[in-house]
């Protein structure tokens, strides 16, 4: 057996997928946060993989995962940063409730 | 002497921004003695520089010959744009510049000593704005003292417009009163409008020549004048063959040398008041008297004068401008007398007799030439109206501050500015008495009055160019001393007031505004022997000795007899018509009953430009531009508004808070996209 | 022909990276999804050291595993009141989540089999080692990346002081 791209970029597909359905079914903040990071690690995989079987001599998929894990811890720290606030101010954090400054 | 001249320039703009910025806190009296004493050490300093250019000596202004020389005390650069065009700042001193240093210093300063008493009530209250008033004079006397000093015409423009928004500020003065604004929104206006035609002028002349500087303007285009102006041969060489090749052009039939200096004039006659931009000048009384005194008589409105005085060479180069100059003159003077026998408020009679005296000025600057004449048979030196003309700015800068701050003086007493409530002062108020009478007697030309001497030459210049307007002006001058003696008897006499006696009876000043009346009456009797015939004159040149009796000597008594006999008559009619209460005014106007109305309404200027201005311009051409612009460009404006207010309304419901919803709007947008881009790469 | 035991190992990376997210988004208790997300992220750094990346792999253990998995359980910690479970989520919803899943990965695969390059064995490649790696990192020429690196610590240092400044007490 031959193990392709496509062996390696469909699993990070239906992760991809997963992500998609989590988040949209999800209330809970956290668990939408939980998805989103499946999401983007399924991207981050498909950069190294491309990179990996396309471009062998080459690191700019490799360096981009790079980042883009760099960029994710920031962005998760920041989530969760809001995620505590909105609990201390609603004191549950179901993504329904936040709805207060619309418009 | 460079010190001496940049503290005359910057103590009262020191002064005006001290005052301006502190005076709110600090006691009324106070500011009023700080700016006093402020113009008080311009006035020793101007003194001192005008006594060193004229009577030190100096070869730096006098020349082995005896010519005075014109002075560049410095000079600095203010802006340079490229090589061949900057703009200096700088102090130039000449006849004519430390003549009006003078000038404008005594009279300044005279007015800053008598507003310390004109500017409270009875009971002693200051005047709200006491302290800005003051700021407001430093600021004039600034703007005036650089203008009068200014190296080149762009600086003397820039002082010309600081000038008239000091003259805005200062008759706006009493700003809570409509007429008040209208009149200092009308002066503005007016003088704007003319400087525009000054400021085309400018530009114009520096195209075509190439110089701003007043030296290099002067300097050429009469022989002979390149050594007053100290400018070196080869200099006035290069200088003289750009003029030739510049000047040459033409324009409507004119060169645009004449065009320029005709709109430069058009300047001019604004500041001063010529007809027909005149309009403001009277308007322009509703400011305080102290303020009508200084810009409105002496100072700002001789502006004009001392513009073409400045440029005199370039006009002699021009006849045909000189010829405008000495018709728009000629008509103004007439007019302007004739308007004043029929005023009844002592201010506007006083305000049309100050255009008429300018316009005196204007005629005596426009009938001056350079070759030689002869006048009743003697004849006149070259350049004798120039230097009339500077004699009788001088002089009548003295004496018509000294009518204005008398004017002033009754005003405080009475309360009012019309002679009706006045009558028979004589006996109450008798500093105010014989010091106006001083005036009058110099205004009508009465020897050995100072108005008589400059009167005198003027008609003398004037008999040496035409004998028409030699008479002419000598029938105004007859008029003159007619409406001041009308005004004199009406306000000393004509009827004894019983109403002003007991505890309310109108009395003399306090000394803060006697005083100033006595210096400047003594003044007006004395300033006729000036010897202005040796120190000022269009080239340098001394016409005349310089003796105290120089002026005596060199008089044209045919000349003299003339119109001191036309005065005289003058007086004695106005004597006969308004000395005791009687008929005689009543009937002259039922006689003549157009005629007075004419005059009475000023021939009706206002109401033209009332017409020109409502009916034609803002009826015909700013209604549809208002409509226009409300209309349509702002209708375009609040369409745009509308419609995005509108949108902004109806989609806001997407901004639900919802995130599911956000990401479902998402999701089937990437969808959309990615689809769209499928089909593309298919 | 890979070994069998690159096969082998391929199927369990596989097998744990679709377990495990499937897991991680249907389980109704918010710590077990922690734990199944942490799973998941393991199996993907599996597949960089497979691939041999082997200092990818290791940040994505040191960072996602260590960092952003304990963050976020804190912050589950934090939040949740113990023993509780999410609601269970109404049918309509399920259906849409999954049709929506279904969609994206139905577009992903057809959009990766159209693309028959992609079928291509693996070419031969040796581990980049880290000479190269930070050379790379540091370096301000053509392929390196010291502009973005320098980027990211600022972002970094905004984040820090971002989540301080939201979630400190008012």
């Amino acid at each position: 057996m031959e193990i392709n791209a496509l062996y390696y970029l469909i699993p990070s597909l239906i992760m991809f997928a997963c992500g998609v359905y989590g988040f949209i079914t999800r209330r809970n903040m956290i668990a939408m946060l939980i998805s989103l990071e499946l999401m983007l690690n399924s991207v981050d995989m498909n950069f190294v993989v491309f990179n990996r079987f396309l471009f062998p001599g080459q690191m700019e998929g490799m360096f981009f995962t790079l980042f883009a894990i760099a960029i994710a811890a920031a962005e998760t720290a920041l989530a969760i940063a809001i995620v505590v606030n909105v609990y201390r101010a609603n004191n549950d954090i179901d993504v329904r409730d936040i709805c207060k400054m619309k418009f | 002497m460079a010190t001496s001249a940049i503290l005359i320039l910057a103590i009262p703009l020191l002064m005006f921004l001290f005052l301006g910025l502190t005076g709110k806190y600090m006691p009324h009296r106070y500011a009023g003695i700080l700016g006093t004493l402020g113009m008080g050490i311009t006035l020793i300093l101007a003194y001192t520089v005008a006594f060193q250019y004229f009577f030190s000596g100096n070869p730096e202004f006098i020349d082995a010959d005896g010519n005075r020389l014109q002075h560049i005390v410095f000079n600095y650069e203010w802006l340079n744009f490229y090589d061949n065009l900057s703009i200096h700042l700088g102090f130039l001193l000449d006849p004519i510049s430390a003549m009006m240093l003078v000038v404008i210093t005594t009279i300044s300063f005279m007015v800053h000593l008598y507003s310390n008493g004109y500017m409270r009530d009875h009971h002693g209250v200051w005047e709200t704005g006491f302290q800005r008033f003051y700021a407001f004079l430093s600021l004039f006397s600034f703007s005036m003292l650089g203008l009068v000093v200014a190296t080149n015409i762009f600086q003397m423009y820039i002082f010309w417009e600081l000038v008239g928004a000091s003259s805005y500020l200062l008759i706006g003065f009493y700003y809570t009163k409509p007429s008040a604004v209208s009149a200092s929104k009308k002066a503005f206006i007016v003088t704007r409008f003319a400087d525009l035609g000054f400021l085309i002028g400018i530009l114009v002349l520096s195209f075509y020549t190439g110089f701003f500087d007043f030296t290099a303007l002067t300097s050429v285009p009469v022989d002979g004048l390149a050594d007053t102006y100290s400018v070196s041969a080869g200099t006035a060489e290069g200088i003289r063959s750009i003029f030739e090749n510049s000047a040459a052009p033409m324009f409507m039939g004119a060169s645009v040398l004449t065009w320029a200096l005709v709109l430069i004039f058009m300047g001019g006659m604004g500041k001063s008041a010529m007809m027909p931009l005149h309009i403001w000048l009277p308007d322009a009384m509703e400011g305080p008297t102290p303020v009508s005194a200084l810009i409105h008589a002496a100072t700002m409105v001789v502006a004009g004068v001392y513009l073409v005085a400045r440029l005199f060479p370039l006009y002699l180069m021009e006849t045909a401008a000189l010829d405008i100059i000495t018709v728009v003159g000629a008509l103004t003077a007439l007019y302007a007398a004739m308007v004043a026998c029929t005023q009844i408020d002592i201010k506007r009679v006083l305000a049309f007799s100050t255009i008429s005296q300018i316009a005196f000025m204007m005629v005596s600057l426009g009938v001056t030439r350079i070759d030689h004449s002869t006048a009743l048979g003697h004849e006149v030196h070259e350049g004798l109206g120039y230097m009339a003309s500077m004699f009788h700015l001088f002089t009548h800068a003295m004496f018509k501050a000294l009518l204005f701050l008398g004017a002033g003086a009754l005003i405080h007493a009475i309360g009012s500015n019309d002679y009706t409530a006045m009558h028979g002062l004589r006996k109450y108020m008798p500093v105010t008495h014989i010091t106006f009478l001083v005036g009058c007697l110099a205004i009508a030309g009465i020897i050995p009055f100072a108005g008589f001497f400059s009167k005198d030459e003027i008609l003398t210049a004037c008999f040496g160019h035409s004998a028409v307007w030699a008479i002419w002006m000598a029938l105004v001058a007859g008029l003159t001393a007619f409406y001041m003696f009308r005004l004199y008897f009406l306000i000393f006499w004509w009827k004894e007031h019983k109403i002003h006696e007991g505890h309310h009876a109108p009395h003399d000043q306090p000394w803060t505004m006697t005083l100033p009346l006595v210096i400047l009456a003594v003044v007006s009797v004395i300033a006729g022997f000036v010897p202005f015939g040796s120190l000022v004159t269009w080239n340098g040149h001394p016409i005349t000795g310089d003796g105290f009796l120089a002026n005596l000597q060199n008089l044209n008594w045919g000349v003299a007899a003339m119109s001191l006999a036309i005065a005289v008559i003058a007086i004695i009619i106005a004597t006969v018509m308004y000395k005791k209460e009687n008929t005689i005014p009543e009937k002259m106007r039922a006689a003549l009953p157009n005629l007075w109305r004419w005059c009475h309404h000023r021939f009706y200027w206002d109401e033209l430009y009332q017409f020109i201005t409502h009916r034609i311009i803002f009826g015909l051409v700013c209604r549809p531009i208002a409509w226009f612009d409300r209309h349509i460009i702002d209708g375009t404006m609040d369409a745009l508004a509308d419609v995005t207010n509108k949108t902004s309304c109806a989609i806001r419901g997407f901004q639900s808070g919802n995130v599911h919803m956000y990401v479902w709007i998402y999701l089937i947008g990437a969808v959309l996209l990615g689809a769209v881009t499928m089909i593309c790469v298919l | 022909m890979e070994s069998l035991g690159s096969i082998i190992t391929y199927v369990v990376i596989v097998l744990a990276i679709v377990v495990f997210s499937i897991l991680a988004v249907t389980t109704r208790k918010i710590l077990r999804a922690a734990t199944y997300l942490l799973f998941a992220l393991f199996a993907t750094a599996a597949v960089y050291f497979k691939l041999d990346y082997e200092f990818l792999g290791g940040v994505q253990i040191a960072v996602y595993a260590g960092g952003i998995v304990v963050l976020v359980v804190f912050a589950i910690l934090l939040t949740t009141h113990p023993g509780s479970n999410s609601e269970r989520l109404a049918s309509r919803s399920r259906r849409l989540g999954l049709v929506a899943g279904l969609a994206a990965f139905a577009a992903g695969a057809y959009s990766l089999i159209s693309r028959c390059e992609l079928l291509a064995p693996a070419p031969e490649m040796s581990n980049p080692d880290m000479d190269k790696i930070g050379t790379a990192l540091l370096g301000s020429d053509h392929f390196q990346y010291l502009l973005p690196f320098e980027a990211v610590s600022v972002l970094l240092l905004a984040c820090i002081i971002g989540g301080v400044v939201v979630a400190r007490k008012r």
